[in-house]
């Protein structure tokens, strides 16, 4: 118990997310692109970060679903901003498990020589620690 | 004019065109895009997470470059503005900082700390705020009289609005007060700020192409016949999504209708 709060403790240091703001309106969810994709969505990072239920998110692929678009940043009414949480959960998870989501030897498998050199590092940045 | 500019990593690789014709343009409007010297990849994406440090890095030498010219810094691609733009207002912030600082001290050419003083541009906003789009016709050779074109924003220009401070993030303009001042009609449509899929795209290619699709559908479906984006990796989803529609950088178009290559040809 004592780790779960701690990694709660993590979570909203690094995000800088104030949890507690939101109002459970579900706009985050709803202009969400990935949301037929996620397994948890936008609203439910933020209920679940706040109920503690970290671990759940992390081992959840949605953690790599979420395009970083900032459009649940952008348009929550209350500045919740949950789109921070799932790229902080995201970090922590890549992080501690120190086996990182793309690993170079598989770059030449997902390339195709019209992809943009944007796209490859983004995705490291992204994925990779 | 002379500003800085900071063109990135994939406008020296597959996005020449992007490049090649702003600094063309650049010239004909008035104002040297004068690179960097020695600048690095931003990296392609800001990470939101306070205590991400090195990843700001190359960011923040770059708008330290810039300022100790006394210049703006302009990028073209949106990821780069995205991350450069951002990275400055985190600047701002005191604490932030000062961890990023005391990191650069160990740089051997450190001199001063930097606190987010440069001014950052994007391209089409340094157009509309410095040079103005009146002033941007006048110099139209080649009206692009009869089309349509639908801009394309994604969500890397716009958002976070806070930083971005580029235009309203729901309701947006400076894309279509663009293609206006070239001579074509803009085309308004729903997903003109939606996201392409990004770089979600290297791992999961059904996913993007869903959300590249709802984009160029949306734009045909509003009766666009082009589409204009700021971003390579914007264009490259749109065009394998199967769009119908061509996709072309906004410089390229701007280099059309000032007639930049025949001025290259003599
Ligand atoms: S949009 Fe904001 S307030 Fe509404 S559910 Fe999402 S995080 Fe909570
Ligand atoms: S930032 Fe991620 S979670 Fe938020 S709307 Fe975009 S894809 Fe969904």
């Amino acid at each position: 118990m004592a780790d779960n709060k701690k990694l709660k403790e993590d979570v909203l240091a690094i995000s800088g997310v104030n949890v507690r703001k939101c109002m459970k309106c579900g706009k985050c969810s709803g202009t969400c692109p990935s949301y037929g994709e996620m397994e948890y969505h936008p609203h439910q990072f933020v209920s679940m970060v706040e109920s503690g239920d970290i671990e759940k998110l992390m081992q959840s692929e949605s953690i790599y679903k979420c395009l970083s678009c900032m459009a649940c940043v952008e348009r929550c009414p209350r500045g919740v901003e949950p789109g921070k949480l799932v790229e902080a959960i995201r970090l922590i998870s890549i992080r501690r498990k120190d086996a990182n989501r793309l690993t170079p030897d598989r770059i030449s498998e997902l390339l195709d020589e019209d992809m943009p050199q944007q796209a490859l590092v983004t995705a490291f940045r992204k994925y990779t620690k | 004019m002379k500003v800085s500019y900071y063109p990135g990593c994939t406008l020296r690789n597959k996005a020449k065109e992007l490049d090649r014709c702003a600094r063309e343009c650049a010239q004909i409007l008035g104002f040297e895009l004068c690179e960097i010297e020695n600048w690095q990849c931003c990296g392609g994406a800001y990470t939101s997470s306070t205590d991400e440090i090195a990843t700001k890095l190359s960011s923040v030498r770059a708008l330290k470059a810039a300022g100790e010219l006394d210049r703006p810094l302009i990028t073209v691609c949106s990821a780069c503005h995205n991350v450069i733009k951002r990275t400055n207002l985190a600047m701002k912030e005191e604490e932030f900082a000062g961890k990023v600082n005391a990191y650069m001290a160990q740089d051997a050419d450190f001199t001063t700390p930097y606190g987010g003083e440069t001014e950052v541009y994007h391209y089409l906003e340094f157009l509309r705020d410095k040079i103005g789009f009146d002033s941007v016709k006048e110099k139209v050779k080649n009206p692009l009289t009869g089309r349509k074109i639908a801009a394309y924003y994604g969500c890397l220009l716009l958002r976070p609005s806070k930083a971005m401070a580029f235009d309203d993030p729901e309701n947006p303009t400076v894309l279509e007060d663009f293609i206006r001042a070239l001579g074509a009609e803009p085309v308004i449509y729903p997903a003109r700020n939606e996201c392409c899929g990004g770089y979600v795209v290297l791992e999961d290619k059904d996913s993007a192409k869903r959300k590249s699709a709802t984009v160029s559908e949306s734009a045909k479906g509003h009766g666009a016949d082009s589409i204009v984006t700021a971003c390579p990796l914007c264009r490259y989803n749109l065009m394998k999504s199967g769009s119908e529609l061509p996709v072309v950088y906004f410089t390229e178009l701007l280099a059309e209708a000032l007639g930049a290559k025949e001025a290259e040809n003599g």
